[in-house]
């Protein structure tokens, strides 16, 4: 038997070609990213200045003010929606995960899949008829609930999966010193799924940081500063929005500078899940 | 003698064919030679195991398994992959558990306690019958200090002089303490694989159990590490009772007082270390310390 050498040529081809076609479609998925951060940079970098992170909206069709509020508002409703969805989803992870038996956590996973698949405007909905319409008017409370009830099935999901991934010979030991359970999982499961648990918390956080449609009938918007949660808030995505469709100049300005601000953010927040989920200290899980 | 054989154990006849004798573990006092490990003075029994069988759901693993493990003394289990020496030594501090489907019959008694009675925590039964692992498995988040008192802190020790004088009692007595005694504030995962090993018995060992459980404590490692895991467990026999599953015939010969031979979940034979390796009375105990299968 003899290596045949056009059975050589034709194969380093074929290998060439798919690794051709490999290359081309990475590009293909990494240059639209390119392209957005290009034209952002390109129509919003010029607007963005201390009046913009400082200042409130002035009135339609007077050039200048800013997003101060609606980037506040961001935050806050962010900060909002992980005191609903923080809890809930690592608590029902640990369950999960440590707890539950197999066919209540089958369902229990099915419909936290189903519930991620929820469009967003339903859970402005589910907010507006539990918050608005009892409170009879918009307020951040309800644009939080919204985006927290996003998040639940997020950092559920992701809380068990970094759980299940602790060795269980962690677990074995701990019991093993005559540990109960619950403090096996308090002080040694999950101090060591915490970098999992941070990363799954701010990918969720950066998933509901650009969501607009939740907010539209909760938060409402805020053309001024947010004095009290009670109140209708400004948020960035809902800005961008009435700035973009607004027949001003300047607020269309505003708008890309607005999207470039939103995008740095979920930018740092992904640079923290880099961070979080490095790993520096130890070097499983 | 405390270590008399139950009724249901000495219907194991020492003529009876080899192949179809139920468990029959050897009677120390049947010992024709005088064991050079176990001292003359009468032996106490740590751990009192009748008629013991786990079952995994419709499986039975062990079956009607009777031993009494002496105190202060090392207690090795053989037998082939399988054979339910890990259940046997898990069902002893009530590990098996942590498998949904486990169930148990029988009695175990741990210094004439009994272990499964229904006031029983299995968190008690585990602070008084430690054990360690195939894998060393020090906690990640943890410096090699920390790693040490876990078990103390945890339990609500909070005195930093106890803290630390156990600490240094735990890491000497796992010959580990002139090693790390300079960076004990270093990560427990620095470690090597036999240094972390040593780490987890000092880690087992500060919570001052009973008995000590280790299954197969030494397989991961190089033969140097290996050598000082036994030489460990000889210095460790002075104050604990140690069980100790392994695969490694020469380790059980090297560091054990007892051996047990377990096959398809039945104990085939227990005896004085010396005798199981040197004159066994059951042909499948001859066959697997020969090599013969396994």
């Amino acid at each position: 038997m003899t290596v045949s050498s056009t059975n050589h040529v034709w194969r380093k081809a074929k290998s060439l070609a798919m690794n051709g076609l490999c290359v081309g479609c990475a590009v293909l998925v990494i240059l639209p990213l390119g392209l957005i951060l290009f034209y952002l940079i390109q129509k919003g970098a010029s607007s963005l200045n201390w009046d913009f992170f400082s200042g409130v909206p002035k009135s339609p069709g007077t050039v200048g003010g800013g997003m101060g509020n609606a980037i506040v508002g961001t935050l806050e409703l962010l900060a909002l929606a992980s005191f609903v969805g923080v809890p809930v989803g690592v608590l029902g992870g640990v369950y999960l995960a440590e707890y539950g038996g197999e066919r209540l956590n089958n369902w229990i996973r099915f419909w936290a899949d189903v519930l991620n698949g929820v469009p967003s405007i339903v859970w402005g909905m589910v907010a507006y008829a539990l918050v608005v319409l009892p409170m009879k008017h918009f307020s951040a409370w309800a644009g939080g609930l919204a985006l927290g009830f996003i998040m639940i099935p997020l950092v559920l999901r992701t809380t068990e999966e970094v759980l299940v991934l602790v060795p269980r010979s962690y677990r074995e030991a701990a019991l093993a010193l005559g540990l109960p359970q619950w403090k096996t999982i308090v002080r040694i499961v999950l101090p060591t799924a915490l970098r999992g648990i941070i990363t799954g918390i701010l990918l969720a956080m950066g998933r509901v940081a650009g969501e607009t449609a939740p907010l539209l009938f909760t938060a409402f918007g805020n053309s001024n500063w947010n004095r009290h949660l009670a109140e209708p808030i400004a948020a960035l995505p809902l800005q961008i929005f009435n700035y973009a469709i607004s027949p001003y100049d300047d607020w269309n300005r505003q708008a890309w500078a607005g999207a470039l601000v939103l995008v740095a953010m979920t930018f740092c927040l992904s640079l923290g899940v880099r961070f979080f989920s490095g790993g520096r200290f130890q070097k499983n899980t | 003698m405390n270590l008399t054989m139950t009724p249901e154990e000495t219907k194991a006849v020492p003529g009876a064919p080899a192949e179809k004798s139920p468990p029959a573990p050897q009677r120390f006092e049947n010992k024709p030679a005088p064991a050079p490990a176990t001292p003359a003075s009468r032996p106490v029994a740590a751990l009192a195991v009748k008629n013991l069988s786990v079952f995994f759901g419709k499986h039975q693993v062990l079956k009607n398994v009777s031993i009494n493990i002496e105190a202060r003394a090392v207690t090795a289990i053989i037998g082939p992959s399988g054979c339910g020496k890990s259940t046997f030594l898990r069902s002893l501090n009530r590990m098996h558990e942590l498998v949904a489907t486990a169930r148990m019959e029988g009695d175990i008694r741990l210094f004439d306690q009994d272990i499964y009675g229904k006031d029983v925590e299995p968190v008690i039964v585990r602070r008084r019958v430690g054990m360690v692992f195939q894998k060393s498995n020090p906690f990640p988040t943890m410096t090699i200090g920390e790693n040490v008192t876990v078990g103390l802190r945890l339990n609500g020790v909070r005195n930093r002089a106890v803290l630390a004088e156990q600490t240094e009692k735990s890491l000497r007595m796992a010959a580990l303490w002139d090693e790390v005694k300079d960076r004990l504030n270093a990560p427990a995962v620095s470690l090597s694989g036999g240094q972390q090993q040593r780490l987890c018995i000092a880690r087992a060992l500060a919570v001052q159990p009973e008995v000590l459980l280790m299954d197969e404590p030494a397989s991961a490692l190089d033969p140097l590490a290996t050598s000082k895991i036994e030489d460990l467990i000889r210095e460790l026999r002075k104050d604990y009772t140690i069980v100790i599953v392994t695969h490694n015939m020469q380790q059980a010969a090297r560091a054990s007082d007892h051996t047990a031979f377990f096959y398809l979940g039945e104990l085939v034979e227990f005896g004085p270390t010396s005798q199981i390796f040197t004159n066994p009375k059951q042909k499948r105990t001859e066959d697997y310390v020969t090599g013969r299968f396994g």
